[in-house]
Formats: structure tokens, sequence, C-alpha cells
């Protein structure tokens, strides 16, 4: 399961030999190639407490410390290629998902602040101090293409549910019955997006030919509703008042525009 | 016609759903669907895996499976699948299918045990197979060979090898894994009802309002009943109710009302403490008029042992003896003290094994006796005793058993009690079947629909085969034994054998099969659709006497496994679709299917293999007599009477068993089978070199179809009829007693058991005819002075006391370690671990353990680590999270994975009456590798 010793080295090769193409990259053809890159691709999922990707491609220093900290090779720097910001760490999950390390080795040994240790740290009780925590990790999270999950057909699958650390959290088990057998219920998986780390086990362990079940960048799939509604059959909804903007008073031509237009246009000729 | 692929679809599904309910699918839409499926062919068949028994419908299409649907007609699934069975088209075309015979060979072309394994020709493989039997027959006689049988066996397949090995050979020495999987619900049924297997069927789900699992993770063993269940539960939440009963926390616990985590073994607690609350708390919940009229009360021993060898076996290392001593004699811990206190014991006495030999030995007791039994099963004793989880309160444990109990006593509530390999492979599993009955019988709640005690099985054709033909070392077919003249006598009519041929001995059980080969015992064991090396408690004693001593060990697979790698001889064999066969599920459900591909490879039936074996042997090499260790006189020389029968002692075991004159009335080819091809009758495409180095081209005759319909004649007429071969090519089969074309609900009810309307006893009648006078005594002894009971028409309700497991945790191996299978992989995944899909969602077995313990330990998840026990030790993972999660002091590791080869760490005790081996109870130590 966890990898050997001989990939460390393999690794640490290839990981000097793309900080040396960041460099060369400053000048020169290269650097045309690192832009288009950089902006080629949103889907890259990034490893646990990664900071905005906008801050991430700021401030990593495509040092590799957290890709030789991965115990699992889950972790790669981007070669050309690989349609990402070259030397920048990513994870792919249908190949080598991230297993939710406790004690997260990616994130401490994180020079720049690119991974944020304190994003995935809760406050110990007993102690007082920061305890790492890697359920706070939010690397991404998972969807479901319903059409093709055969547990929406009624196979009896849900191993998307039985892979995910955060069982019942982060995926439950929805049961519907079934009217097209009178007999067997479905048991349809259902993602929890604000708990799913984006881990990708479930991604991993899915056995549709592609599978069915992937993890994005939470940006990429979560809507977002404003804050003039809130639930009121959820108190705690009303938390998102908090840090509501203040609605302001608009201040445009636009109502004497609308006055003076034509009244005639109101009626028939 | 033209039709586009849109139309089709909507088509196809309205045949689909037309077919689920069983209406005739319109002629017209029927003609269109078979024009589009022109380029491939649909036909029924049944799952590879579990003892559901689902449908599938297989399309073929240049003489390859392309792919498989549920069937929409099959009252099991209708049209659904798990996802083992999703996986059915892709199991039969690993990359590493064996294809040729394997052989260990030297240098010089010769066997060499210690050779490597080369191709070899079919007739070289049998040549070596005829020569090592032989050899072993000669210095050994009958019981000096062995086959390793299956509960995955075709019913054909079954057949065939018990008539070789028994008729044939003359040898007992024939037991299934099955053996690990059912024998003590076997047991169960036969001290009980006389006869085998369950009274009710799948119905029962939808019309109960209670399913109570006891050590049974339906959800993933049993994924399709468990879609059933989840669909009565949302189909009346608040009535319906589920508890899960287990020994650690598991999927199934997701859809329970409530879970009971209990201390492996207290299971024999639990049922006694329901027993009391009828009894003596609530005795107005008693069917009284059941009771009296279609029960008696019975007990038996206790010191029987735990089915291991004796100390005194050279072989045991010092650390294993601290276990193994107990089967002699064994000091009582307190809990003993106080359940065995009405045999006179007390906590600190020494347990002197004396019954082990007579551990099925029972007798009849009184109901006052029976009440006496179970005085002390308090709520406060049980709870004390039985509570699984340190971290739970014993009050929270104490309301969830009174619930329990309540559940079952309230009159109205229909129950159904499910259970597999937690209450089977269990050091007192016969015990704890019984139980079971017990407390359905004492509230009347059995043999009715909606209500009973339900044992399920694990493997395919565990009843349909391993049981119903008896593939067992003390079975013959129907239920009938090797050990009663009368079993015997009726067996050799079928057969055409003279007086005297069926060797009256017990043969050796799977366990005993594994010790015998270690003790040089048996030379010669073939192992036939099963992983006899990956799948037995203690495998590091089996496989080193598999390499190192004197012996021929030939497997039959598909794939390489465990077993193939320690063998001396391989053959490639075809899968489930590359033949014709028949299984039987856990609800007496027999389901056929025709041969739907052309083998890969040079693989060949097993049937043929069988077949192409009997033809090496002679009536005079076999049918003179022979000693047989512990039969006085050994088997008689019955060559004369042969000759007089007809026979030639020149005649072959072919001749005499498969190509008789009844076989060959079974024409090839023959109008049900139209358009489908016989490998064994008619031989094939390919052509294979055969076993005598001849071109391959069949018996000429319908083989299966004989076999088949020689078996049926055990059981017409006897309770276990089944319909004729061609019945079962158009159904979506039947369920067993099948009698005048109708298939039987509810067996032993009157209203729906033709055999219970016979006896003419009144509603019920428990007709099985096993056991059925049986000595008197109280609950210590059997009184010799009484006179014998005679039950006929009831069933037993047993008393039996709790008592330790022989190994539990302590200071050196403080956890408690038990196994089983995920949903993913079937058995030792030689099949579905060659499914790339199943492969990657679990590539490993994991050792399941609670984060406190992994805490205490030092240990992270995922961490690798040693898990040890007095017998060996397996590296793995530490997994704290997902589907399995055991309270403190257990861990659980799954055994389907080969590098994670669990059996090594396991203890091979048994329960003694049924020697079906606990693999859910020993004591390891775990620590950072």
């Amino acid at each position: 399961m966890k990898k050997e010793k001989k990939m460390a080295t393999r690794r640490d090769a290839l990981r000097k030999m793309l900080q040396g193409a960041g460099f060369l990259g400053m000048g020169g053809l290269a650097w045309g190639g690192y832009i288009d890159e950089a902006k080629a691709t949103e889907v890259i999922l990034r490893p646990p407490g990664a900071i905005t990707e906008e801050d991430f491609l700021k401030a990593c220093t495509r040092c590799g410390e957290c890709v030789t900290a991965c115990p699992y090779d889950t972790l790669k720097l981007a070669e050309p290629g690989d349609n990402k910001p070259i030397g920048t760490p990513f994870f792919e999950p249908r190949k080598i998902p991230c297993e939710m390390c406790t004690e997260i080795p990616c994130v401490p040994v994180c020079p720049s602040g690119a991974l944020d240790i304190k994003s995935v740290s809760t406050l110990d009780e007993e102690s007082k101090k920061d305890k790492l925590d890697i359920n706070k990790a939010r690397m991404g999270a998972a969807i479901i293409d319903k059409k093709n999950c055969v547990a929406f057909w009624g196979i009896q699958c849900d191993l998307c549910y039985r892979a995910c650390p955060l069982m019942d959290e982060a995926i439950s088990i929805e049961y519907e019955r079934n009217e097209r057998t009178g007999k067997h219920a479905f048991l349809k998986p259902v993602v929890n997006t604000e708990v799913c780390t984006g881990c990708g086990l479930c991604e991993a362990a899915c056995i549709t030919e592609k599978a069915s079940i992937m993890v994005l960048p939470l940006h990429l799939i979560t809507g977002k509703v404003s804050d003039t509604y809130i639930k009121g059959w959820d108190e705690n909804d009303e938390k998102r008042l908090e840090d509501a903007d203040e609605q302001e008073v608009g201040n445009s031509d636009k109502a004497l525009e609308y006055l003076n237009g034509d009244w005639e246009d109101l009626i028939d000729e | 016609m033209s039709i586009n692929r849109r139309e089709f679809l909507k088509q196809s599904a309205v045949a689909s759903a037309v077919a689920a309910i069983g209406l005739s699918v319109p002629l017209k839409l029927k003609a269109a669907q078979e024009k589009i499926e022109s380029d491939w062919r649909w036909d029924k068949s049944v799952c590879r895996f579990c003892g559901t028994g689902c449908g599938i419908m297989i399309a073929t299409k240049n003489d390859k499976i392309v792919a498989v649907k549920g069937d929409p007609a099959a009252p099991v699934n209708r049209g659904l699948n798990c996802i083992k069975g999703y996986f059915n088209a892709k199991i039969m075309y690993g990359e590493d299918r064996l294809k040729t015979p394997l052989l260990r060979m030297n240098d010089a072309g010769e066997f060499d045990k210690n050779g490597k394994f080369k191709p070899v020709s079919w007739k070289r493989a049998f040549d070596e197979m005829e020569k090592h039997m032989k050899k072993a027959l000669k210095e050994l006689g009958p019981t000096g060979i062995a086959v390793f049988s299956s509960g995955q066996y075709t019913i054909q397949e079954g057949y065939a090898a018990v008539k070789l090995m028994k008729a044939g050979l003359r040898s007992n020495n024939i037991d299934p894994n099955a053996r690990h999987c059912m024998a003590s619900a076997v047991v169960g049924f036969i001290q009980t009802f006389g006869i085998d297997e369950p009274s009710g069927c799948y119905d029962d789900i939808e019309l109960t309002d209670t399913i109570i699992s006891w050590g049974a993770n339906m959800s993933e063993m049993h994924p399709i009943l468990w879609a059933r269940v989840s669909d009565r539960k949302l189909s009346n939440p608040d009535k319906v109710k589920i508890i899960n009963l287990s020994t650690y926390t598991n999927r199934t616990s997701d859809l329970a009302d409530t879970e009971i985590i209990f201390k492996p073994s207290t299971d024999i607690a639990l049922w006694n403490y329901i027993a009391r609350e009828i009894v003596y708390e609530h005795p107005e919940a008693i069917d009284e008029a059941f009771v009296k009229k279609y029960n008696v009360f019975a007990t038996g021993p206790v010191d029987t042992g735990y089915g291991m060898r004796m100390p005194d076996h050279k072989g045991f290392s010092a650390k294993e003896l601290e276990t193994v001593k107990k089967e002699a004699k064994k000091i009582l811990s307190d809990a003993e003290g106080t359940t065995l206190a009405y045999k006179g014991y007390k906590a600190g006495d020494t347990l002197e094994m004396k019954s082990r030999a007579g551990a099925l030995k029972h007798w009849i007791i009184s109901r006052d006796e029976f009440k006496k039994g179970l005085e002390l099963y308090t709520l406060d004793f049980v709870a004390n005793l039985a509570k699984g989880d340190p971290d739970e309160s014993i009050d929270s444990f104490k309301a969830k058993l009174q619930e329990l109990a309540n559940f079952y006593i309230e009159k109205s509530r229909k129950v159904v009690s499910f259970w597999t390999m937690g209450m089977n492979q269990h050091q007192r599993g016969s015990w704890v079947n019984e139980q079971a009955y017990m407390v359905h019988f004492l509230l009347g709640k059995q043999a009715k629909p909606g209500n009973g005690a339900f044992s399920l099985t694990g493997q395919p054709s565990a009843c349909g085969t391993a049981r119903e033909v008896g593939t067992f070392a003390h079975r013959l077919p129907a239920d009938l034994v090797v050990k009663i003249p009368k079993h015997r006598e009726i067996s050799e009519k079928i057969w055409r054998l003279p007086s005297g041929t069926l060797n009256p001995k017990v043969g050796s059980h799977l366990m005993k099969i594994h010790r015998d080969i270690e003790d040089s015992k048996i030379k010669f064991a073939w192992v036939q659709v099963c992983n006899p090396y990956h799948n037995t408690a203690n495998a590091n004693h089996w496989i080193k006497a598999a390499r190192k001593n004197d012996n021929f060990l030939v497997t039959s697979d598909p794939y390489p496994g465990i077993s193939a790698k320690v063998s001396d001889l391989i053959l490639p064999t075809a899968m489930i679709y590359e033949k014709w066969g028949a299984y039987g599920n856990a609800e007496r459900r027999t389901q056929h299917w025709k041969q739907q591909v052309t083998p890969v490879g040079d693989a060949m039936p097993d049937v043929w293999q069988i077949v192409e074996m009997s033809k090496r042997f002679k009536i005079r090499d076999v049918w003179g007599a022979q000693n047989i260790p512990g039969l006085e006189g050994g088997l008689p020389d019955v060559i004369a009477d042969a000759e007089a029968m007809g026979y030639s002692p020149n005649d072959t075991l072919y001749d005499v068993l498969f190509a008789n004159e009844k076989a060959k009335g079974f024409a090839w080819p023959d109008p049900i089978a139209e358009g489908f091809q016989n490998t064994e009758a008619e031989g094939d495409k390919r052509t294979i070199k055969g076993s005598d180095g001849q071109d391959w081209k069949g018996y000429n005759f319908f083989i299966q179809k004989y076999l088949w319909e020689e078996y049926r004649e055990f059981g017409l007429g006897h309770g276990h009829d089944l319909a004729d071969f061609d019945t079962y090519h158009k159904v979506r089969g039947l369920k067993w007693p099948v009698v005048d074309g109708k298939e039987t609900q509810w067996r032993f009810n009157s209203k729906y058991d033709p055999y219970a309307k016979k006896a003419n006893y009144g509603e019920f009648a428990f007709y099985g005819k096993a056991l059925k006078k049986m000595p008197q005594g109280d609950l210590n002894t059997p009184d010799k002075e009484k006179e014998k009971y005679d039950l006929t028409n009831k069933a037993k309700i047993f008393f039996r006391p709790y008592m330790d497991p022989v190994e539990m945790p302590d200071k050196e191996y403080p956890l408690w370690l038990a196994t089983g299978r995920v949903l993913e992989h079937w058995h030792s995944g030689t099949m579905t671990m060659r499914v790339p899909e199943l492969y990657r969602a679990v590539p490993e077995a994991l050792c399941f353990m609670n984060p406190k313990d992994a805490e205490k330990y030092g240990l992270k998840q995922g961490d690798t680590i040693w898990l040890e026990s007095r017998r060996g030790k397996v590296k793995t993972h530490v997994e704290t999270r997902g589907r399995n999660r055991p309270p403190k002091g257990l861990v659980y590791v799954p055994w389907f994975d080969e590098k994670v080869f669990i059996n090594k760490v396991l203890l091979d005790a048994t329960c003694p009456m049924s020697k079906q081996t606990d693999f859910k109870k020993c004591a390891v130590k775990i620590y950072k590798a």
C-alpha cells in the first residue's frame, strides 16, 4: 500500500528536473508554455490545505516537499503535457486517491504557506492546541453522474459509500422503493459536499468503466445563493446574514429615463 | 421491419417490464426484439456467486459472452443484480485463465514433486492421476484418497463426483467447502426437523414485520435480499423493525432500528435469554396448541471438545498446545461455572471432554426440565456476559435485549430470523442453530408465511449440490446417509450396484482430509471447484503437508490460486457458462442453464474430468475386498455379485456408473437443447485431444440430463421431489418439493406443503424422518431404563447452555479476530480479483479496528502491522474507518486476499457436532511491522 523507497528516489530526480524547468521558464520559449498550462485548466485537485487557486499559484514555490512527504504517491508535480501549471503539486484520484492520512504529512512540510496548516487543523479541547484534522480538508468534492451510476439503476453497489472514509457523513445512502420490481429498494449514494474532503477514494473505487462519481474542485461544482433569502426552516442558515454585504441603494438615471420616455407608446395608435 | 435504436430501447423496456409482472410479451413486440437482437443471443442462466440465486440473462456473440443482464422474470431479483452479479460477463476472460494441464516436472519430463509446472496433454494428466491414485489405493485402500468438493459444483458435477467416489471407488472421503459454511445449519435442521433445509422462502421478507439478523451481514453478503429487506422497511417504516446482531458494526446496521453488539459466542446466551423471557415472564406468549402438538424438548452432552485433534498428536508447536490442550480437558470459567451448574460443575472445575465422539447424541426431556435449564439466563446475567462494546452502558444494552425479546414475543408481530456464518462458523454452531428454532417454536412462529427462523446459505449451490446431492463424507443424495443400511440399500438399487458395495464408514470431513494428508493417511487428493488451501484455518499446517509429504494433489481450477500453487497437477477447468448445469439456492429453488459458449483454451468441464477418470478403473481394481481402518471386516468383495448382475470384472467404472444402458437412453441431440452446444455430449469446435490422446468427440448421449434424471430418483416421493430436466429449462426455477408440477413455498405447513397434508397430522407436520425415536432423560443424562420416545411428525426444541470459546483474548494475545467476506469479492477472489473493476475497488484486505485500539497500540490509519496468533502471522494495513467498525478489543480481516493470508492465523477449532470451522474467533496480537 505505502510506497517503497526506490519510488522516492525516482521522484526526487523528477522534482529537480521540474524545478529546473520552472527556473528556465523565466525566459524564452518555456515561459510561454508555462503560461499556457497555467491558464489551461481549472480542473486541478491540490493537496489538502491548499489556499485558493489564484493565491496558491503565487505562493507555491514548486519545491515538491509535499510530494516527497506523501506516503502513497498520490501527489505529483505537474510535468509538461499534464496541462497543468508546471511544477505544482496535484493529484488524480482515479489513479491514486488521497488516503486521508490522519497525520497529513504533506502539509506541515510546505515552506511557503501554499498549503495552510491552519485550514486542516482543529482546536483540541484538552490541550487547547491546534491538532491536525484531515476531515477539514477541502481538496474538492465528489459529484455523481446519476445516469450512469448503477446504484440509480437498482444494482446493489454503493461501493463509493463503502470506500468513503467519512461514510454516512460525506456519502450517505438514500433508500427509495423500487416500483419497477415492487420489492427491491434502491440504495442511492448521496454526497454531502459540505463534508466531502475530495479525497477521491470513491472515484478510485467506482466500478463503472469511467467513474460515475468524480471529484472536482469545489468552486466548479458549488453554486452560491444570495444572502437575501434565509431558509425559514433552518436556524443555522441565519449565520449567512453575519457576513452579508449591506445592500446599497441604487443611484442612476434609470427612473428619469423611463419616466421621460414617450407616454404615447403606452397606447394604441 | 425497420426500427430505430431509440424505439428499440423503448420496446425492450416495455418487454422487460411486462416480463417482470409476469405477462406474456405481445407477439409483434417480441418479433421486433428478436430481430434487433439477432446479432447476439440472450439465454437464461444464474449468477455464479452467492446463495441468493439471482437469475441472469446472458448475451453471447461469436461464441463469447458479451454481456449479462438481470433476468426481469426471475422471482428472486426481478432484473437486478449486486455488483458481483453485474460482472458475471467478465469473470471468464481474466488474463491468467488456465488453458492447459500443468504438471510439476523435472528436466527429463518426469513428474517431480519439487519440479516446476509445465504444460502437459490431457492424456498425460490422466496417466499421472491414475498412477498416483492407484498407488494410494494400493497402499491405503479407499480411505487413502480424497476429493475436496464444493457448494459451487453444478448439481450434476456433485452427483458425478459422489457417484465415482462412493459407488465406484468405495471411498467416503469426499467433503465440500460447504463444510466450512453450512454444516452447523445442516446439523441444526437434521436434529430439529429430521430433514435438511429451510421451511420458509424469500417471500417471507415481504410478508414479515420484523427482520432480525443474527451474525449475517446481509447488506454485503446477500445484497439482493437486503434490497428486498430495505424495500419492506420502506413500505411501512413504523411497523417494520430491523435488528442487527453482530460482534462488530457493519453495513447491515445502517438500516437497522437497533444494533446489538455482543461478545463472540454469547449469542447462545442471548437466545436463552429470549426463551427465558417467553417461558418465565410471558408464558401467555407460548403458542400452547402448537408446542403441545408439534414439539418435544431435548438436550445433549456438553463435554464434547472443540473439534481439534487431541494434544498428544505430534506436530503441534508449544504455542499451539496452549489452546489445543483444552481439547482433552478445560478449566471452567466463572461464566461456565454458572451455566454448567446444572451438570454439577462450578467455576475452576475441570471439564473432561468425554463425549467428543458422541457430540451428536441427544435425548428427550420434559418441558419442566427445559424450563429449569433456562432459569439462570436472566437479563442481568446475560447482559453482563454478552455486552460486546466496552463503550456501551449496561443499561443501554439491557434495554436493547429487552426490546429484542419483546419483538419476538409480541403476539401479532411476524418475525423472521436470518443468519449465516456468524451462527454457523461457531464452536457451538449446531447448538445456536437449534436455539433459533427453539424461540420460533415456543411462539408458534415457524413454517408460516412471514414467520420463521431462516438459515441463509453462502454458496450458489451449497443447498442444491453439497447438501441435496450429498457431497459430504457422511451423506448420499436426498438426505440419505452412508451409515444407515437401508439408505445404502436404496442407493445401491438406484445405482445398480451389488449389495455391500457402498462403504458404511463415514469418511473424513474437510478438516480431517487436511489432517489426514498431514498424517499421511491420505496420499491422493483432488480439489474440485474450491480453494481449500486458501480457505481453511491454520493453513501453515496444510500447505506444508501438501508440499512436503509423499502425496499427489490435483487441482481443477479455471484460475491459479493457492490450491493450484501447492498442487502437483493442475487441470484447466471450464467455467459456469461453458457447460450445462444447475444450482439450488437458499430458498430451495433449483435453477438450470445451458452451455452458452465453448470453454477457453483446452479447459474442460468438471463432469468430463470426473467421468474420464472413471475410465481408468475396472471393477476388478476396486470392487474386491477392501481394508477400511475402523471398519471391522472391511468392505466385502462384490465382484462375483457384480458378475451375477451382468457386469464383467473388466467393465470400467465408466461403463457401470456413467455410460450404462439407462444413460445411453438420454439421446443427444435433444429438442430441449436445440441451438445449444454440449462439450461433453458431442465435443466442440476445438477438437481437443482427450484423456486417451484421441480427438474428443463426445459421449454421444445427453450426460447432464441423465445425471439429473437419475439423481432425482433419490428424492421422488420422499419430500425431496424435483421436477424433470426439461421443465427447469422452461421456468425460472422451482422450490422443492415439486409435486404435480407445483413448487412448495412453506414446508411442514399443510396449507402449502403436500407432504405435510399427506401426513394427516393437522395444520402442520414435521415429517422429516431422521432421529425421530430418541431416548428420554433429564437435563443431565439420558435414562437408559426409559423407552425410546417416538416423535413422528414433531420437531425438537433443544436446551443448550452457554460455553466459552476455546481460545479467548488474554494478556499475550489481547484481541479477538473475526474474518469474513466483502461485497466486492467472492470467497478467495479467484474470479472477482480478475475483474479489473472489482480489483480496483477493493485490491487488498485491510485490518479493520477501533480507532481507540489503534491509538492504544501506537498505530495510525494505513500503518503496516503484523497480526499474529499462536499459529501464524500476516502483514496487513490498519483501517480505522469505513464499512466495518469493531468495538474495542476486536479486529476484523476479510479473507479473500491471498497476499493477506489470514487463514494462517486462524484456529481450526470446529463445532464438534458439525465439524464446521469457527472462522469468527481466535485470539491475536498486533504490532507495527
